[in-house]
């Protein structure tokens, strides 16, 4: 069989198993004729899925369960087979912003508590002497970087619809708005944190694995109609993505893996920046600091492709705290039921594997979370929208 | 016509964010044609969302080649950087509306309280202007690499003369043959030709 497939992506290193599954081969090993379509937005990318011009698509996490919940869109069921990627997101500040934050730590400045609680007594500084809220930037309103932005500083103390500004902006556009002062800080993806590095802008402050050990950050989404109708190409879909996502994982593969991704109609940056981000190995300081992370960036190690429904759960909690959803035990039933351990186990003829770890998401701050009781997770949280 | 059925004082106020000026006037033209007045076009990105609260239009379109779409989803949260939460035109039941619109690479915003029935003729309008569009933009690109294709196969064709000592009429239909007997267009004949003498100089 040669099933042709149309598949959005957002150029994002994140991207890479789906890329790599097919320029090197391994889509059409599966039977699998895929053209893959560069997209400059999310909206476009969950529009194009949901109306059926795509078959499958690159798309944020916490969009796969907003849509199946009918959250700020048209209701479409999603599923999300496979795990493109754990964690991968980094914060990076403004010089002036980094030196602020420097001059109030009191402690290790790779520990989130310590930041965040210097970033609030900066936001205070800064309300007594009159001055502009600090303004940061995040790539989608249902996006693990708003969440992750969102814990890490509200952990701290730092209402983020308070105290701050949190604004949506494209990822290309976030390193020109460091440089110009519209932004002073922002929580994307990878190539651009290294990228407002390099051009001497920004100081990473955090991976985003600082905050919590696992995120699911991208999946390979479907509809869940088309998944019905299709078991057999979605399962040769997934078997294609996890080669990729093993080839990328092994060290010896990553030059080419840089290679494929660098190519324009890909993500079309610079092969050394994509390699920085594979190998967890980044420049974090104009001034050529390096910091290593074997948890930066999950493309299929540890697990990483497996579709979690903790994760899920974890994704939907923060919708209900910061007003984006109000809870419901179907609403939570929905959410975890997008991402389907059930379709990738029965893809590689795996049986299904115990949870890791009690708690899969593994914050900094807060008690574990309980994918069984939200509001009981929630209430332990003081910063919040909850709508009652 | 349109200016009877929209008062002026009712006329909704329409943003148009669009980076192509050429395509966000000929839409904001047919809007006024068809009686809407009060349009404004918005080609600069920085600060988008503070331009557009400044502005406080009832009914926003952009251009889905535009990555600043994901800003105005950003409308739909109630924040400190949101002030009027925006509801989304297009209904559960209106997917062929989205579907119309997204295949003519156009995408509406409404504020809330905007009755259905004035929006469906604005967006039809834009539907129509779009597609409009880019069946121009398909026209003028076809007629650009007409025109390089003929320049490539007039260069190919001073080869093959100067080469084979071939008439100009026996050059054109050497390349005419070769293109039909390996299924290629004549202007791919044509290039690999000059391809192949560069490498050979």
């Amino acid at each position: 069989m040669t099933a042709p497939l149309c598949i959005g992506f957002i150029p994002l290193v994140d991207a890479a198993a789906l890329i790599v599954a097919v320029d090197k081969g391994f889509a059409t090993a599966e039977g699998l004729d895929v053209t893959l379509v560069r997209e400059v937005s999310w909206s476009n990318v969950r529009d194009k899925l949901n109306i059926g011009l795509f078959d499958a698509a690159h798309l944020l996490a916490p969009v796969a369960i907003a849509s199946s919940l009918g959250l700020g869109h048209v209701k479409v069921p999603i599923v999300a087979s496979f795990n493109l990627g754990l964690n991968g997101n980094a914060i990076t500040v403004s010089p002036a912003l980094h030196a602020a934050i420097m001059s109030e730590i009191e402690g290790d400045s790779f520990d989130p508590m310590a930041t965040a609680l210097a970033l609030s007594r900066v936001v205070a500084a800064r309300r007594q002497s009159g001055a502009e809220p600090l303004t940061f930037g995040m790539t989608f309103p249902f996006s693990t970087h708003n969440y992750q932005l969102r814990f890490w500083m509200a952990a701290g103390g730092v209402d983020p619809d308070e105290d701050i500004r949190l604004v949506v902006l494209p990822p290309p556009y976030m390193v020109d708005s460091l440089a110009n002062g519209h932004v002073d800080a922002f929580c994307v993806g990878a190539p651009w944190n290294s990228i407002a590095v390099d051009f001497g802008v920004g100081h990473i402050l955090h991976f985003v694995s600082d905050i919590l050990v696992r995120a699911a950050e991208k999946v390979l989404a479907t509809r869940q109609q088309w998944s019905e109708k299709n078991p057999d190409i979605l399962a040769a879909l997934i078997r294609a993505n996890q080669r990729a996502a093993e080839f990328i994982e092994h060290p010896q593969n990553r030059a080419e893996t840089a290679g494929i991704l660098a190519q324009p109609e890909r993500i079309g940056v610079d092969a050394e920046v994509i390699r920085r981000t594979l190998d967890g190995r980044l420049k974090i300081s104009p001034d050529g600091t390096m910091r290593e992370s074997s948890r930066y960036l999950l493309v299929g190690r540890e697990g990483a492709a497996r579709p979690d429904q903790v994760q899920a759960a974890w994704l939907y909690a923060q919708m209900v705290r910061w007003g984006q959803a109000t809870i419901s035990p179907e609403a939570v039933k929905i959410a975890k039921a997008v991402f389907r351990p059930d379709l990738y186990d029965a893809a590689l003829g795996r049986g299904g594997k115990p949870a890791d770890t009690p708690d899969a998401v593994g914050a900094f701050a807060g008690p574990a979370f309980d994918a069984n009781d939200i509001a009981g997770h929630l209430a332990a949280f003081k910063i919040g929208r909850r709508q009652s | 016509m349109g200016a009877e059925s929209f008062p002026k004082e009712s006329s909704p106020k329409i943003v148009i964010v669009d980076e192509s000026p050429i395509r966000a006037a000929i839409l904001e033209e047919g809007l006024r044609e068809a009686g809407f007045t009060g349009v404004v076009r918005i080609s600069e990105m920085q600060s988008l969302l503070a331009r557009i609260y400044a502005l406080d239009p009832d009914v926003i379109l952009i251009d889905l080649e535009n990555p600043s779409r994901d800003v105005l989803e950003q409308m739909f949260q109630v924040s400190r950087a949101v002030r009027r939460p925006i509801a989304m035109f297009v209904d559960q039941s209106d997917a062929a509306s989205i579907q119309a619109s997204v295949d003519a690479g156009v995408s509406a915003y409404i504020v809330d309280g905007l009755k259905k029935e004035r929006i469906k003729p604005i967006l039809d309008l834009c539907i129509s202007r779009f597609n409009a569009f880019s069946k121009l933009q398909d026209e003028l690109d076809r007629a650009k690499s007409a025109l390089e294709d003929r320049k490539v196969i007039d260069r190919a064709k001073g080869i093959l003369m100067r080469l084979k000592g071939l008439t100009e009429e026996e050059a054109y239909v050497l390349l005419r043959s070769t293109a039909m007997r390996e299924k290629k267009k004549i202007g791919e004949i044509a290039q690999s030709i000059l391809t192949a003498s560069e490498l050979l100089k």
